[in-house]
This record gives C-alpha cells, structure tokens and sequence, in this order.
C-alpha cells in the first residue's frame, strides 16, 4: 500500500521543554517525523513549546507554532490549521497526554481529526495499568502478580500467593508515597497495616517484587499490515528496581539464549498486536527471573521513546522515521533501509558491536534530594558509547560521561589508594543501594578482591557482566606492575587498548603523559580504526557515514574527497543542567550551514538523543567521546581543514587548548581569546580599555584571602570556585556569616582552584546579549531583559526580547559595549555577553558580568524571536563567509514579545527547596510569543506548567526588603477578586498598605496554615520571595509542598509583577496562537529553499 | 597460556589469533552468520558441514551451551571463529562452556581476529576456501594448503551426517519456545506418519511435527522411493543439509518418484533437491544467506516473515518448469525463497520456518503440512 492520499496535512506534537524524562529524544524523533513527510508530500502543521528544538525551526515544518503544549491551545491551532490527521507517537508522554486530552474534549471528533499511527483505545489499554495487566492475561503473558486488599487478614491471603518479598503500595496516596518492600512476614504485617491507614480509601495494593531481576527492552515496530520486526533488544545492566533511564543498559542482549530471546519476541509482538498499535514503534519492557527464566511483562509503550532512539542510534535503523512512514500507511518493506540502499525497511537489524548507555546524574545540585535511584527517573542526561567488546563500549562510555574519569578508574580521578578510599563495609553499602556512584564502587569492591558471587548478591548485576568488569580490573593491575611504558610490549599495548583503555589511564597507570602514550601507540602503528554502523553487521555494503572507534586492522572512513573541505563540528556530550539541547541545536545549525556551502561535515557527539547524532545530519558522523585522545583521533584519520568548538557548550571549549597544541586548526574565534575572556586579570584590563565597568571584584586562594577581599568589596558579594560550570556552589553572601560559611563550600569545590568573589549588584535588572562578529561587522542579535534580578542563574531566569523596560540610552550603551568587547576580543562567530543595570544615584549604570565568546544558551531563542538564524550564520562565519556576504548588515528586529522561561526538575527530586539562585537548576525552556508582553509571559508560564488561576486564594509570603513592593502586586489581585492569605508579616504589611488579606498561622505555629489549604486545593497560588533557603525552613516547607501538590510557587518579586500583569491581561484578551512561517515569511522560504 | 591459530585464505589473507576449543587444523569454505544469539543450535546444524562459520556478533560464548539447545547430536563444522569468547557462562540453563564443548567435538576454534573486516572480505570478494591451524604456523604452506582446499561445489556432504539406520522420532518441542504452557498433541499410532528424509536434518524440523501429532520416522537421505513407501508415509518431507544439492542424484530420483504420490515439504536443501527433481536450476551465491534476520515475502498473504537461513546455493528463477511456481522470495535480493507444485501436493521453502535460532514467523509452514497429510 502506497501512502495515503485521503489526508494531506498532519499535526504533530513536540514534547515540550526538556525534563527529567523526557530530553532531546523528542527532538531528534519529530524533526526525522517533520522530514519523513514532508519528503512524502504532506502538509506537516507542529506545535511545540520548546524553542531550542530543531523541529521547531520555521524549514521544518510548514505551519510551525511556539505554543504552550495544552488541549485549549492545540485546539487553537486545529481549528485555524484543519489538519486531517494528528500523530501522536513521536512527542514522548506530553504528546500522547495531549492527544488524548483533544479527544477526551471531543476537539479531535469536531474538527474531524483522524488519530494515525495508535488509536485512542490502544493508547488508553497501553497507558491505564489495570486494562494492560488484563490484555496481558488475555494473550497469555506473566506479568507481576498483584492484588488489592482491604485489610491485614486478606492480605495474608493473598501473600500466600504473591510470596516474599512483596510490594505493599498504598491505594490512592499523593506521588506513590507509602509504597515500600517487605521480606518478611513482620515487615509484611507492619507495612499492610501502616498502608491501610495511610490510604484513604483504607486498601493497598499488594504486588509481586520483581527487584533484582534480569531487565530487557524490546523496540518492536509494525505495519498496518501486521508486519512486525524487533529493531533491538537491550538488556540494563542495573537490574529491576532501577528506572531503565537511570540503568547502565547494553544493546544488544548479551545473556540470553536464542530460545529465550525469541521467546521474548514472540511475546513482544503479541503484545503489540494486542494493544493494537495499528502502526509505528513501541517499547515493551521486560523482567526475567535470574534463576528461573520466568518472564513477566513489566510495561509497554505505545510510542517512539528515549530507548527507541536510544535503539535507533545503536543500530542506525531510524524508528522514528520510518514511523511516520507508517502511520501515513506504507507497509514495511515498501520503504528502502536508506543505509545499505539495496535491502528495505522491513528486517531485523544485526549488529557486531556492542553498545553501552551510562545516565548522567545533577545530585550535585540538589544536595538535599535523596540519591537513591529507583523506579522514578533521576538522571538528567546520558552517553551512549559503541566498541567491538562490552569491555570497550563500557570504558568509553565512562569517559564519554565527562565527569572527570576517563574510563572504569585508575585515571587518576578515582579515590582508590587516596586517604578517600572507601573501606570495604562502605562499598558494600554502596553495591547494596544503587546510587549514581555505585557504578565506581563495582571497582573498588573488585580491587578489595570482593568475589563476583558477592557482589552479585548484592547488586543483581549479572555475572556476565561483572566478570568483564574484573579483566578490566585484572588489565589494570597487570599495567600497573609493569608501571613503565617501556616495558610494555605493543601486544600488551594494543590489548589494553581494546579493553578500552584510555591514553589518560594508561598514562597514570604507566607513570607517564598522555601525550607519551599517544606517541609511543603512532609511532608502533596502534592507531584507532573506524567502524561502520550499518543495521547489517557488513552483510550489506552501507552508504551511511556513521562510525565507532576501536582497535582492530581494517579501518571503514571514505578517504578525502579531492577539492572538497572538511570541517569537523564537537558536540556537547550527554545534556546536564547548564549544558543540554541549545548546543546541540548550534551544532546541528553549524552542520546544515557547512553543508549548504558544500563543505563537508563531520560531526562528533556522545548523546543518543540528539539531532546531530541522526545519521543523515551531517556527512559524516563519529559516534564517540569527546575528549582530546578521541577527538584527535578521529582528526588523524580525516584529516579536516578546521574544527567549531564555539557550538557545542564548554564540552569542546575544554578540548580546545589541547586541541590547538597538538596542532589543531581551530576556525572562528581563537583558543587564545576564549581563554582570555575566561581570565579575570586580561578581562579586566579589557574593560578598562574599553571605559566599561565591572563589579568590585577579587580572587581568593585560602580563607584569610577572601576575608581581605570581602573587606575591600563590602556587602553583598558573590562567591563562586573559578573554573565550574553553572554556577556549581556559587552562593550570594549578606554577612560574614554566610560568607564564611559559603566561601570554605566553594573552596571545596573548586579542588585547589581559586574562588571568586564578587560585588553583588542588588536589585540590578539583567541582560543577556547574543552577537556575532566576522571581523568587520558586529551584529547585535538580540538584547534579552532578564525578569528575575541579577544573582539568579541566567539559565533559570525568564527572559524578554526585545528588552521591555530598559531605558534607551541603557540599550545604546550594552550595544556600544557589545560591538566594543566582539572587536576588542577579534570575535569570529558567537559571543554571548551578561550586564547588570543598576540605578545608582540616579544614574543608569551598565556592568559587564561576564563575556563568553561562544554559543550561548539562548542562541536557539533569539533565533526563534528574531528569524536570524545565528547558530548557521556564525558558522558560516567561522569558514570564512563574511556577514554582509551573507546578507546580513544590520541588527535584527523583532516583530514579536518573545518570553523565554525556564522549567526545573523540582518534582522529580520532591522536597528540595525551590528557591532560584546563581547556581543553575534548570533542565528545560520554552517560549510565549505575542504582540502583548503581558500575554507572552502568560504563554511562557502556560508552556511552562504554571497555571495561572483565573480565581482563588493566594498566599503571599514575602522577605522584608519586597515588602514595600508587593503592596503594589496585592492591590492589584484585590482588585481582580482573589482572595489573599499571607502570614503575619506580610499581612501586617499589606493591610498598612490598605489591601485585604487573611492572616494565617506559620507551619510551625499550627494550623490551619498554607499546606492544609494546599491540600484542602483552595490555594491556588504562591508567591515567595525567601528570606532563607532550605527545605526545612518554614517557607522551605512551604515551597517544597506547593511543588507536591503541583501549586505554582513563584518565588521573586519581579516574577510575581510579571505574572499579576499576565493574569489581568488574561481577563481581558484570549491567547491567541500564530504559526512561526508567517512572523516571519521571508525567512521560511529562504530557509525552506535551501532545504529542497 | 593462550595458544595462537592461524586461518589462511586461499587469496592469501593471514588472521592470527588465539585458538580455543579443539587443537588442530581444519579446512573447508569461510562463511558468516549474523545471528546475534543461537550459536549453539548454529554449532549442531548438520548443514554446516565442510564450513567454518564466522559469527557477526563479536561476543560469543556468553550464555554457555546446554543439553536442549541442540540441533543434532554434535557440532558438524569445521572451524568456528569470533571475535571473542566469553570466559564466564552466564544463564540458568546452562551446563557448560563453550571453549569445552568444541574441544569434545574436535572443532578448532579462533578468537580474537577483526571479523569484520573477514566478513567484509566475504562479501566483497565472495565465499572463500580457508585453512585454519593450531599446528602448523606458516603463512606460505597455510595459503597453499587453502588453494587445495577441494570446496563444496559438486561435493556429496551429505553422506558425512545423515543417520546410518531408520530412527522413529519422539521428541516434542522445548518449552521455551512457547509463550504459555500448552498440552502437546497425542501422537496415538493413528496419528498421520510422516517419513523425513534426513539429508543434515535439524532436529526442530522432527520436534515441530512431532508436537503438531504426527508420528515422525527418519530415514537417511540415500533412501529410495521405494524405502519411503515402505514406510506407509502420509507424507514426505525433505529436510535441510550441507552443501552443493546439484551432485545428489539418488535423493533427486527419489524425490521424483514420490511426487505425486505423497504429500511433500521441502525445507533448505530438502527445497532445492525438490526444485531439482521437477527440472529447476540451482546455483551457488556469492557469499550465501546465513542469519535470522532475512525478510522474506509471502506472495499469497502478501506480508513479511523474519527468517533464518542457511543456504550456499538457491534455486534460478530463470527457466523453472511450468509445474513450479515462486510463492516466496528474498526481499533482498529477490532470490526464490518458497515454491509450490502446480499439480501434486509439494511445496518447499529455502528458509528454515524451524528456526532454532531464529524467529518464529513461519511456523504456520507445518501446520499447512499437517493439513495436507
């Protein structure tokens, strides 16, 4: 069956922001949908919020809208759109919950809006867990035994069947909570009691454990035609117990029979073909009992998922693709693979490597969350590695986690043989729970010569791979006695460089430099090779540039293609907060600019989940680590004429001192000006020059230092360790108190690096600038207006463009500062620049910040507010194409108000304070566009998920210092009907100011206080601006709670205006949606030209 | 103390590695099987005789071998070469390692070498003749020995596996490769009898029908019509095997001699020896089909099965007798993959609906049989 020719135009949804959850995956899985029909004819109408997306670029899709993801809005963009189909696979969970909410609204049904790819009723059997376990005993499958039970003697009945240990899950309780595991009958009474009470409806749920066994992943797709193939399998490291996103997890299966794998497949597709996923991917989970083989099925989704891209990126079959192929009605095998050209779509890919995901975890920036991973997903990011061994795959995935190590330890960062070293009760603790650090602790356990029985038994991790990990271990000791390089003959060396060891590690554990190592590998031809990945393990010639290293005799890369220059674009590695899809979204931007010049790109990245990992993004693409050792081996053997680090984050910007010694053409901006502008002494002496000015400021090297410093500077101050990333450990100080206090903290985070201290500009507005520079232009791209006042992270911080209220004298001097700083500094390309304006007596006073003469994290959205693509534009700088060349000579202007705010991962880590501050906290944005400010930001928190309510109660809680402001605030929510709560201070204040207002007891003055209303659901509202922080603080609790009870908490002054003028605009104008291509037409047929 | 071997191709390529398994030297024709698990039942499948089999999947040996996972009774190649064996067994089923159960049966392996690149080699330069050694070391007298390899073209393997005396099979299907629990059929002695004709028979052919109630006599491939209708058989199938099917004439005249007479299925060499019989051509592919990942179009459903293979030669679809008709092929390379006789009841298939290793997909392929009988 050909395509459908009875629908022509198809909505898609995006996934929204990034979070916890739900990352670049949907990125890279609507993008290839937005493509893959368009190719096909069809009309593609898309609606995201998230503005850092490729998908979202105006060429990607014909109607594109930057819209808050809820039924009302996408009804909007239905009824002016009149799509004939809405496919809702390829937008993770939030476009499977909208698509659903359109048709539990009957939106779908009125506008005569089909469903392709699943249907209503397979998505609903497929999410609601009792319909599932029913279609699953239906077809025959095991899945957990379960059982609900009223009371303590029931559920001794039933334990008779479910057996221990056994889950005791509380009916109907907030999050889940209560839910814990007995082992024994004891536990087992005491807990089902405990249950009971805590359950309103007094019943618990009783539920087979099925912690510690073996867990499997099986992407499956199917035709309409009932085809149906397996595209991968995947087996987590970590067993049962662990989220899959939070697991170390393997493709393919390593520890299965051919009867036990395809047992597995039987049952994966008659669970497809129960649910009735009519076409497309989904992801079926599974657990396998160690001892018995016995399989139950745990969970399916009826979707393209994280693992499906995860699948896609480890075979190169691109699921998302061919799904949306399916859903518009071809069958499997009338679609081409498009890596070997000659086979079709319809098979089984093989592989002949072995691929190893590590999740990324940000404990460190929620000290207080509890690190224990669990069903709920914890990690914020993840690596993906590929090698011709486990063993390989496995170091490389450690190193490519950038946390500092550089394979499985002995790299000089682990606490192995330091005063650190955990003792051994220690690392049995650490096996026994996992956490973010076990993974190192399977190490130390193996080096205290813990049998692999033991640390079975307490992890579940199999054996197979346990004993992998010991030749590691065994390589590494046997290295380590050699202790010398020269010792070491070039069959150990070429051994040791399979098992995945890096340079760094053989370095230390040979007692040289990396650089040694290196030389003595070229110098004895032990050079890396580069594999294929090509879905057919070579059975088939594969016209896909996409490669692996590893150490092996045949190398696969094409040769150089006479006449024809290569440039070669480092990615930013798997997202963590401060560095996630905007660079990725630069890249990408950097790689489709290359190649419209017909310059070839070479892209190198580590993330699964992205844009610029899909095999069809650049012209060549190396799956692998980015550090100096990988990168510059991919550069011996391609020979390119420049390399971009200014794209992907500080990832590449890390590399590229080594990079450039080692004789490294950097193009754009030089590796001297990038160290520069981060050297606090040269930047001052910069600014001097240029007559711009700068907070007091000083550097520390031990207490008695800052104390010095602190003295000159007065307070408040800003401390932060040098050389750290999103403001990890960066603290605001009022006295000398908290200076003390935070200064030792950051002392030790900045291991031996200085800590800065700077003079903290109260109540200054924040501005963001993004510009690009090609050595005779400067072009000013967008002056953003923080909403939040300068201190908090500029990453979490809304953002307004053009700027709102700055004073147009304030706006010429950023843009002389600006232009000053890109020329001083010999700009090629991007540079991102931070002010403060402060109102000194009486006078508009500019401060430069910061200066960063790279990618920004706002370069998607000044992209998406000014339709000046600046990502591409800067790097057809970077090679040599000038801006007026480009046509680009003056500053864009903005037609819109564009909002961009910023989403946290609070839920997820629930009872952590929420207060915003200069340390990052953020995984996600998105974007309100509109004429109107009021109702841009309105979108912007909308997209955001915060509701703001249109009645109710509002408890407002203020610090002394915005008390004289939020008098201001209340009058107005007086005025418009809500009713006002605060506790006594700020009651006493508000009601001196003539407002009315209920005042309520603190939390630990009794009740009733904010929480019981949070939970009686009257409140609807929290505005708190803290005057400390800590989760059990009395305003820490309140915070905490209303992130529980899913309550907005806005917790600065300036937010709270913005958000007050948004709910008056509200009562007055509808929000209204506008698609992207007509904001700005131009732009999206040039853009769309070059794309055909 | 590892041990180094030697595979040398008749081109000239040299691989060193480490030897595993048994010691010694073996020759016969290198070929490669991207099946990502079932290594055991790829060992005991009779149809590798005369080979040495390279897996795609570079880590091999994981889940060990047991007593169940057999295709016959002992490992039939010659040399067995990945990139790497596993040292530690890992699964509840198994009851040994696979370095030890290749050295009971005498099969020399090699680990440890870029498979890729001898894949690649394969499929660019077609199926190769090789030596592989533990013994002599020699790259000049390993090269020459591979040049005089005889190959499998025109060569009569099957006589080197099949059975030496009739067998009355009993065994049904693993219970691993069902879903949920069933009660397997009765096989009562009014139960259809089916006589296979054992040419390198894997043994999941004769559990299948076995546990759809037939009773199930194997006779060795060199049988006679005669011999077969001996038997009483309600139906004939014709199994798979090892090597050149063109060079068997007695099984082609046998089969000849029982078309029409009794329903036959075909499966592997069992299908070409079938297409031979009725005036079809074979021939020998460059490098082969040998995996459980190729789709395969079903002419009268109209959809795709996933399937395993195993197959060095196929049949032309040029100049096929007017009695035969294509009702499958090879989506990849539109090779015949299934035929049907126009007028008797016989049909075959060049891939293995068995499995073992390998998907499920076309099991309805004995059903149909069943049907017949």
């Amino acid at each position: 069956m050909p395509r459908r020719t009875d629908i022509q135009k198809i909505l898609l949804i995006g996934s929204g922001p990034i979070i916890i959850g739900q990352a670049c995956e949907f990125d890279y899985s609507g993008t290839q949908a937005c493509k893959a029909l368009r190719e096909e004819g069809y009309e593609v109408v898309l609606i995201n919020s998230n503005p850092a997306t490729i998908m979202t670029d105006p060429e990607m899709a014909d109607r594109t809208y930057i819209e808050p993801l809820t039924w009302e809005m996408a009804a909007k963009v239905i009824e002016r759109e009149r799509p004939d189909a809405l496919l809702p696979t390829l937008g993770g969970q939030t476009g499977l919950n909208l698509a659903m909410d359109l048709v539990r609204h009957g939106v779908l049904e009125k506008f005569k809006v089909e469903l392709i790819g699943a249907s209503a009723q397979a998505i609903e059997k497929a999410e609601a867990r009792d319909q599932f376990k029913a279609a699953m005993q239906r077809i025959g499958l095991d899945v957990p035994h379960s059982q609900t039970v009223n009371s303590l003697d029931e559920g001794r009945q039933v334990l008779q069947e479910i057996g221990l240990p056994c889950v005791v899950r509380p009916s109907f309780t907030l999050g889940g909570t209560g839910s814990s595991i007995a082992y024994n009958r004891e536990e087992f009474d005491v807990l089902v009691r405990r249950g009971l009470d805590l359950s309103p409806v007094r019943q618990v749920l009783l539920e087979e454990s099925v912690l510690g066994w073996k867990e499997y992943e099986m992407e499956v797709m199917r035709d309409a035609d009932d085809n149906v193939v397996i595209i991968c399998s995947i087996e987590n490291f970590d067993p049962m117990g662990v989220h899959t996103g939070d697991s170390i997890t393997v493709a393919p299966a390593q520890t299965l029979t051919d009867k036990e794998y395809q047992r597995m497949r039987d049952a994966s597709l008659a669970v497809i073909r129960e649910i009735g996923v009519d076409t497309g991917g989904s992801n079926i989970q599974f657990a396998v009992h160690p001892k018995t083989g016995r399989m139950v099925v745990i969970e399916m989704n009826p979707r393209v998922s994280r693992s499906s891209a995860l699948a896609s990126k480890a075979t190169g079959f691109p699921i998302a693709k061919i799904a949306a192929k399916l859903a518009v009605g071809y069958r499997l095998h009338e679609l081409p693979n498009d890596i070997t050209r000659e086979t079709r779509a319809c098979f089984e890919p093989t592989i002949d490597y072995v691929v190893v995901k590590v999740p990324r975890f940000a404990f460190e920036k929620f000290p207080e969350a509890d690190p224990k991973l669990t069903t709920q997903m914890k990690s914020v990011g993840e690596t993906m590695a590929i090698g011709r061994t486990f063993k390989e795959a496995f170091q490389k995935a450690l190193r490519g986690l950038e946390v500092g190590s550089f394979g499985f330890g002995c790299d000089g960062k682990d606490l192995w043989g330091t005063p650190e070293q955990p003792s051994v009760d220690e690392v049995r603790s650490r096996l026994a729970v996992p956490g973010d650090q076990r993974v190192w602790h399977l190490r130390y356990a193996l080096k205290y010569g813990m049998s692999l029985d033991e640390i079975y038994e307490l992890t579940g991790i199999d054996p197979w791979f346990l004993e992998n990990l010991q030749q590691l271990v065994e390589m590494e000791d046997q290295l380590r006695e050699q202790g010398d390089l020269d010792r070491l003959d070039d069959a150990q060396l070429r051994r040791a460089k399979q098992f995945g060891f890096s340079d760094r590690q053989l370095a230390i554990l040979l007692n040289t430099t990396e650089m040694d190592v290196r030389q003595r590998r070229k110098d004895r031809g032990i050079l890396a090779t580069f594999k294929a990945v090509d879905t057919c393990a070579a059975e088939f010639e594969a016209y896909t540039p996409y490669y692996y290293s590893t150490y092996e005799d045949e190398d696969e890369t094409p040769p150089k293609k006479p006449g024809v220059r290569r440039v070669m674009i480092l990615g930013g590695g798997p997202n963590r907060i401060g560095q996630g899809i905007e660079f990725d979204y630069c890249c990408c931007h950097a790689s489709f600019a290359l190649r419209e010049l017909g310059i070839e790109s070479i892209m190198v990245n580590s993330n699964p989940e992205t844009v610029s990992t899909d095999y069809d993004t650049s012209d060549l693409l190396f799956f692998e680590p980015l550090t100096t050792e990988d990168v510059l081996n991919i550069f011996d053997r391609v020979q390119p004429d420049g390399v971009i680090v200014q794209f992907g984050g500080q990832t590449p910007l890390n590399l590229s001192r080594a990079l450039a010694n080692a004789g490294v053409p950097i193009v754009g901006t030089s590796v001297d000006t990038i160290e520069d502008a981060e050297d606090r002494e040269k930047f001052a002496q910069l600014l001097g020059r240029l007559d711009l000015k700068q907070p007091a400021n000083g550097i520390a090297r031990n207490m008695a230092q800052a104390r010095a410093e602190v003295a000159k500077i007065g307070f408040p101050v800003l401390v932060r360790p040098s050389f750290v990333l999103g403001g990890r450990a960066m603290e605001i100080c009022y006295d000398s108190k908290q200076f003390e206090h935070f200064v030792a903290a950051a002392f030790v985070v900045a291991q031996g690096q200085p800590v800065l201290i700077d003079r903290f500009l109260e109540d200054a507005t924040e501005v963001d600038v993004d510009a690009i520079a090609d050595g005779r232009r400067v072009i000013v791209a967008g002056i953003m207006e923080h909403i939040e006042e300068a201190g908090v992270h500029s990453g979490d911080s809304a953002c307004v463009l053009p700027a709102h209220s700055l004073h147009a004298s304030v706006i010429d001097e950023i843009h002389r500062a600006t232009v000053a700083m890109a020329e001083y500094l010999q700009v090629r390309g991007l540079m991102n620049v931070q002010f403060a304006v402060k109102r000194e007596e009486g006078r508009r006073n500019v401060y430069v910040l910061e200066v960063n003469p790279r990618a920004s994290r706002t370069v998607p959205f000044v992209s998406k507010a000014t339709g000046m693509p600046l990502a591409k534009v800067a790097a057809k700088v970077m090679v040599g194409v000038s801006l007026a060349d480009q046509g680009y000579t003056a500053d864009p202007v903005p037609k819109s108000i564009s909002v961009k705010e910023s989403v946290f991962p609070f839920n997820k880590f629930l009872g952590v304070d929420i207060v915003l501050g200069p340390e990052m906290k953020s995984t996600g944005e998105v974007m309100g566009i509109s004429d109107k400010l009021s109702i841009a930001f309105a979108k912007s928190q909308l997209a955001a998920g915060t509701l703001l309510p249109m009645q109710g109660q509002i408890f407002i809680s203020v610090a002394d210092r915005a008390k004289v402001n939020v008098a201001e605030v209340a009058r107005l929510l007086e005025a418009m009907g809500y009713e006002l709560i605060a506790t006594k201070g700020t009651a006493e204040r508000l009601i001196e100011a003539g407002v009315n207002v209920q005042a309520i007891k603190k939390i630990q003055e009794g009740h009733p206080n904010a929480i019981d209303m949070m939970i009686d659901g009257t409140l609807k509202l929290v505005f708190n601006t803290p005057r400390g922080k800590g989760a059990r603080t009395d305003e820490g609790r309140i915070r905490a709670a209303s992130v529980m009870h899913g309550i907005p908490c806005i917790t600065t002054l300036q937010a709270a205006e913005a958000a007050t003028r948004a709910m008056q605009a509200l009562r007055e104008t509808e929000m209204d949606v506008q698609a992207v291509q007509d904001r700005f037409p131009e732009y999206s047929r040039k853009q769309s030209s070059v794309v055909a | 103390m590892t041990k180094t071997a030697k595979l040398a191709f008749q081109d000239g390529t040299i691989y060193t590695g480490t030897a595993f398994g048994a010691h010694g030297e073996v020759q016969g024709e290198v070929c490669f099987n991207t099946s990502m698990t079932g290594y055991q039942e790829i060992l005991t499948d009779p149809s590798y005789r005369g080979q040495m089999v390279t897996m795609t999947y570079p880590q091999i040996g994981n889940y060990g071998v047991n007593a169940e996972d057999v295709e016959s009774h002992k490992p039939h190649l010659a040399g067995f070469i990945v990139r790497e064996r596993s040292r530690l067994v890992s699964n509840f089923r198994a009851d040994g390692a696979l370095d030890d159960y290749l050295a009971r049966y005498g099969v020399v392996g090699l680990e440890g070498i870029d498979t890729r690149a001898l894949v690649r080699r394969i499929r660019i330069h077609g199926a190769m003749n090789g030596v592989l050694s533990t013994i002599d070391l020699d790259d000049v007298s390993l090269v020459s020995k591979a040049r005089a390899c005889p190959g499998l073209l025109g060569r009569d393997l099957v006589r080197e596996v099949i059975p030496d005396k009739p067998i009355a099979w009993n065994e049904p299907l693993s219970p691993w490769t069902k879903l949920k629990e069933e009660i397997p059929q009765k096989v009562t002695v009014d139960a259809p009898h089916v006589v296979a004709l054992d040419y390198g028979l894997k043994w999941n052919i004769a559990r299948h029908l076995f546990s759809l109630g037939c009773r199930v006599t194997i006779l060795p491939g060199t049988a006679t019509a005669d011999e077969v209708l001996a038997q009483k058989p309600d139906g004939v199938f014709l199994s798979n095997g090892p090597g050149d099917p063109e060079p068997l004439h007695y099984a082609q005249d046998c089969i000849r001699n029982l078309l029409g007479k009794k329903p036959i299925f075909g499966i592997c060499l069992g299908h070409q020896l079938l297409a031979l019989a009725c005036g079809a051509k074979t021939y020998k592919l460059k490098f082969g089909h040998r995996g459980a990942n190729q789709p395969v179009w079903n002419h009268d459903t109209k959809k795709v099965e996933i399937t395993t293979q195993n197959h060095g030669f196929a049949v032309a679809p040029e100049n096929l007798p007017p009695e035969l008709e294509v009702t499958h092929k090879n989506l990849n390379d539109e090779t015949v993959e299934g035929l049907r006789h126009k007028t008797h009841p016989a049909f075959s298939v060049q891939y293995h609906p068995e499995a073992s290793a390998g998907p499920h997909d076309s099991h309805y392929l004995f059903e149909q049989f069943r049907a017949m009988l």
